[in-house]
């Protein structure tokens, strides 16, 4: 461990932080815009893109991640990733139950590739 | 161990540490992990979201569209503000300007704060309330898929509510930081508790970022 | 170890300032910010919460002496079982090795003053007796009747204890051990001291850091739960509520997304212990250091996917089912590598047998035992008919007593003599030890039987053809009892009248062997630098007790 009394913390400058302000605004705006537009089912993935990129605005510039050593960024992603892990497995049981008394073994196997489609 | 004026550490140095940038690193790694738990503790309601969302979506649609899209928009707008005032209130601390200059980022992020928090209670919660649309408390809803109205109301009131109590943390801290800052603890050698506070204030921000287009914005408003 | 030379004949240790003398007053230790007594303090707060949870035990198993129950209500016993249930694990095991051993070990076995957040760590204990507070005042209005798995509906909707109150108790003991992860993560990443690589770290390290992971991942999620479930309680209405189209399996999802691998943090610490144990005992170094130390990662995150086996029969899907139980075999090959690299460090070792060597081969021993009973549990089919009795009790009392409670019986009995600088009775500690391991086995092993046979756990009541084996177990616990007990007499005595320890009593290899016991309060006179790996047996610093192993008795 060197011994230096200054830290060596990036300096974001003033412009980029507004740009990533006015960036989130207008993403705001475009995701209630998109709101009232009949998508069907792509308005909950359109909504959702927009929430991630602004996360990832406001995790690289405001959080200062792009500036931040590789350890911050993996504990980053592994928090996601258990998050993932969590609805994941949950949905493999809630989204799965298909209770048809049908033909035992593989037989199951269609009524339930049925059920998620 | 004494005569610590005439060591080089500044002050907020803690004597656990080697030096300054060890102790940057650390408070940071740990304010990250503590925010990893964060992700974990939201991220139960999420899941639970999730399932439910996908198996009784015309409910959540009924449920979502009790809710006013204009508020939820506002409040957004209020707290993406919040995010860049407080990121200036850090840079101000991190580029050495006079500590009044960095108060006045932190208190106007407060005050966006408990704006946002204003309006929730008096526009949505408090109108919820009188609408009888509140689980638990005044529920008077007969229209379609009552019951799945009411789990997601249920959502509704839960994820916001925990979200709002982190914003009431996250006004606590701010005022703990006002005071340190009035009492000149900060300095471009030392800010790590501003960076920090920084960081929960986005991560609370973010959270809202989704509470917004899941819960306002279900199946469309067309 | 250190570049630094010492002087290894100590002044006696009342002449000399050590953390324990360093200040006086309860103050002095309500306010510390020393991770040595804050581990203190965690022991006697853990030990008290054992009491508990052992007189509950103590009730349930008088009562099942009799097929009709000799001594509780049906309604009573289900507030035992509970009660013993949560005390134990939320209360006792799950902080045990990491806030008593992890506190005080850490730092010094990475060579740091202190922890990273030192004030942090002493919130984690107020934390924690708030926590054990509210548990101690729904204990006292009743106790709830949930068991320690808090299943809606019956928790939510019906049960008439105080759910919301012992709730709230292990909701707050979770965020104590949230922030003591959170810190040992972050001191272990930040602190090691200057040629302390990973891979020279003690994998009692390891071990600490991998279930601090576990700490920081799963415990927020089992805090939501409860938070979720209190407020149904409290609101009537709730998202486990069928009533609103609420699916009470989803809180099992939930729950055991934590629970599950809170069993790993309450095993990998002591996993960690023994791999400590069994180097210095053998004296020398561990067989596979770089398996056994990626083995504790690897449990860690397999412990994460695999928690629906608790739920092969409550109603999960078949899908579900067959994904968890492949997953759950696959959990079993990094515990089996510990447990053979052990033995291979045992092969052709100089072994000794004090009592901490005789806790972690008891431990090897059971731990296997139960960890292969679990393979039983992890088939879908077998589970079908085990789940639900007493096998699955045997199974877990087999991996969490036979295992986790004796890995820190034998911790404690190690690093005694640096904690208190005082030297127990070996051959007390030795006789303890052999009682526990047989009151533990008499305990336990019928319930694996009967358990087979189909007696159901959690039921005060059961059909006459297995009496005999309850009365084993039953039996069995008084003699277990008896073996936890004196532990306490001696060590106690210890602390006044125990011979002296020196700096190394056992000639273990370790940075915190180098150091004066009791330690100084920052730990090293001189701040060490590392120039070896772990376990580098032999080793430099000479034995400085007389009565160490392979001498003498004591």
């Amino acid at each position: 461990m060197s011994e230096h009394s200054g830290d060596t913390g990036h300096v974001v400058p003033v412009s980029t932080y507004v740009l990533v302000f006015l960036a989130l605004m207008a993403g705001t705006a475009l995701t209630t815009g998109v709101a009232y537009i009949d998508l069907g089912r792509w308005n909950t993935v359109v909504a959702l893109t927009i929430a991630v990129t602004k996360m990832m605005l406001v995790v690289l510039f405001f959080m200062h991640v792009k500036y931040a050593t590789g350890l911050t960024r993996i504990v980053i992603l592994a928090g996601f990733f258990w998050l993932g892990i969590m609805i994941t497995l949950t949905c493999s049981d809630e989204l799965t139950r298909v209770w048809e008394i049908n033909s035992a073994g593989w037989g199951g196997i269609i009524p339930f590739l049925l059920h998620l489609f | 161990m004494a005569a610590h004026g005439a060591d080089k550490h500044p002050p907020g140095f803690a004597h656990q540490f080697e030096d300054m940038a060890q102790q940057k690193e650390a408070s940071t790694l740990g304010m990250w992990a503590f925010l990893v738990t964060e992700i974990l503790f939201f991220g139960g309601m999420f899941t639970a979201y999730t399932i439910y969302r996908e198996l009784h979506f015309e409910s959540f649609v009924t449920g979502s569209h009790l809710l006013e899209v204009k508020f939820g928009a506002t409040n957004t707008y209020v707290l993406i503000c919040s995010s860049l005032t407080m990121a200036l209130a850090i840079r101000s601390a991190q580029t050495g300007k006079r500590k009044g200059q960095i108060i006045f980022w932190l208190i106007l992020t407060m005050i966006l704060g408990a704006l946002f928090l204003g309006l929730k209670l008096r526009f949505e919660w408090y109108r919820d309330y009188v609408d009888g649309i509140v689980p638990g408390i005044s529920w008077a809803y007969n229209g379609p898929h009552a019951p799945g109205v009411q789990m997601f109301m249920c959502f509704y009131f839960f994820m916001t509510g925990v979200h709002a109590l982190h914003m009431v943390a996250g006004l606590g801290i701010l005022t703990v930081l006002v005071i340190m800052t009035a009492r000149n603890k900060f300095s471009p050698e030392y800010y790590a508790p501003l960076e920090i506070s920084g960081l929960y204030w986005h991560f609370v921000d973010i959270v809202w970022i989704f509470l917004f287009a899941l819960l306002y914005l279900i199946g469309g408003r067309y | 170890m250190s570049t630094a030379t010492v002087d290894i004949h100590d002044h006696p240790a009342e002449s000399r300032v050590n953390y324990l003398n360093a200040n006086y007053g309860i103050k002095s230790w309500l306010l510390t910010t020393d991770h040595k007594r804050i581990g203190l303090l965690y022991l006697g707060t853990i030990t008290f919460m054992f009491l508990i949870g052992g007189t509950a035990a103590a009730l349930m198993r008088l009562n099942l002496v009799e097929p009709q129950g000799a001594l509780l209500e049906p309604e009573t016993y289900n507030k035992m079982f509970s009660t013993h249930g949560i005390v134990m694990v939320f209360f006792f095991l799950v902080p045990s090795i990491p806030a008593t051993l992890g506190n005080f070990l850490i730092p010094m076995m990475i060579g740091a003053r202190d922890v990273a957040f030192p004030k942090l760590n002493l919130m984690s204990w107020y934390l924690f007796i708030t926590g054990c507070a509210f548990a101690l005042v729904a204990i006292l209005s009743g106790g709830v009747d949930t068991g320690w798995t808090f299943y809606p509906p019956y928790s939510s909707l019906y049960s008439h204890t105080p759910v919301v109150i012992m709730a709230l108790g292990v909701f707050i003991a979770g965020f104590s051990s949230i922030l003591t992860g959170l810190n040992f993560v972050v001191t272990i990443h930040k602190m090691r001291a200057p040629g302390m690589t990973w891979f020279r770290l003690p994998l009692f390290i390891w071990a600490l850091y991998a279930t601090s992971l576990i700490f920081i991942l799963g415990t927020p999620v089992i805090a939501i739960t409860l938070f979720l479930l209190g407020l149904e309680r409290l609101l009537h209405v709730g998202i486990f509520d069928p009533a609103i189209g609420g699916d009470p399996l989803l809180f099992q999802h939930l729950f055991w997304f934590y629970s599950h691998p809170a069993v790993y943090i309450m095993i990998l610490p002591s996993m960690g212990v023994v791999s400590e144990l069994i180097t210095a005992f053998s004296r020398k170094k561990i067989f596979g250091y770089s398996f056994v130390a990626f083995s504790s990662l690897a449990i860690a995150v397999i412990s994460f996917i695999v928690w629906g086996h608790h739920m092969f029969v409550t109603g999960q899907s078949i899908y579900a089912g067959l994904v968890f139980s492949v997953l759950s075999f696959l959990v079993a090959i990094p515990s089996a590598v510990k447990v053979f690299n052990w033995t291979a460090t045992l092969y052709k070792g100089s072994i000794s047998y004090q009592a901490p060597m005789l806790y972690a081969l008891g431990f090897i021993g059971l731990f296997t035992m139960g960890g292969l009973t679990g393979l039983f549990l992890a088939s879908l089919a077998t589970d079908v008919h085990l789940n639900g009795t007493y096998f699955v009790v045997a199974h877990f009392h087999y991996i969490m007593v036979g295992g986790a409670l004796m890995g820190y019986l034998g911790g404690i009995h190690f690093w005694w003599p640096k904690i208190t600088g005082r030297l127990y009775p070996d051959m007390w500690a030795r006789v303890a030890a052999v009682i526990v391991f047989v009151g533990f086995n008499l305990t336990f092993f019928p319930q694996f039987i009967v358990g087979y046979l189909g007696m159901p756990r959690r039921y005060a009541v059961y059909p006459a053809e297995f009496q005999v084996l309850n009365v084993m177990s039953s039996a069995g616990a008084s003699v277990l009892a008896v073996g936890y007990i004196i532990p306490l007499v001696y060590l106690t005595w210890s602390m006044r009248y125990g011979p002296e320890a020196g700096r190394n009593p056992w000639g273990a290899a370790g940075l915190e062997w180098t150091t004066p016991s009791p330690p100084p309060t920052e730990n090293f006179e001189v701040p060490p630098i590392v120039t070896e790996d772990a376990y580098n047996y032999p080793i430099k610093q000479p034995r400085d007790y007389p009565n160490a192993p392979g001498v003498a008795r004591v």
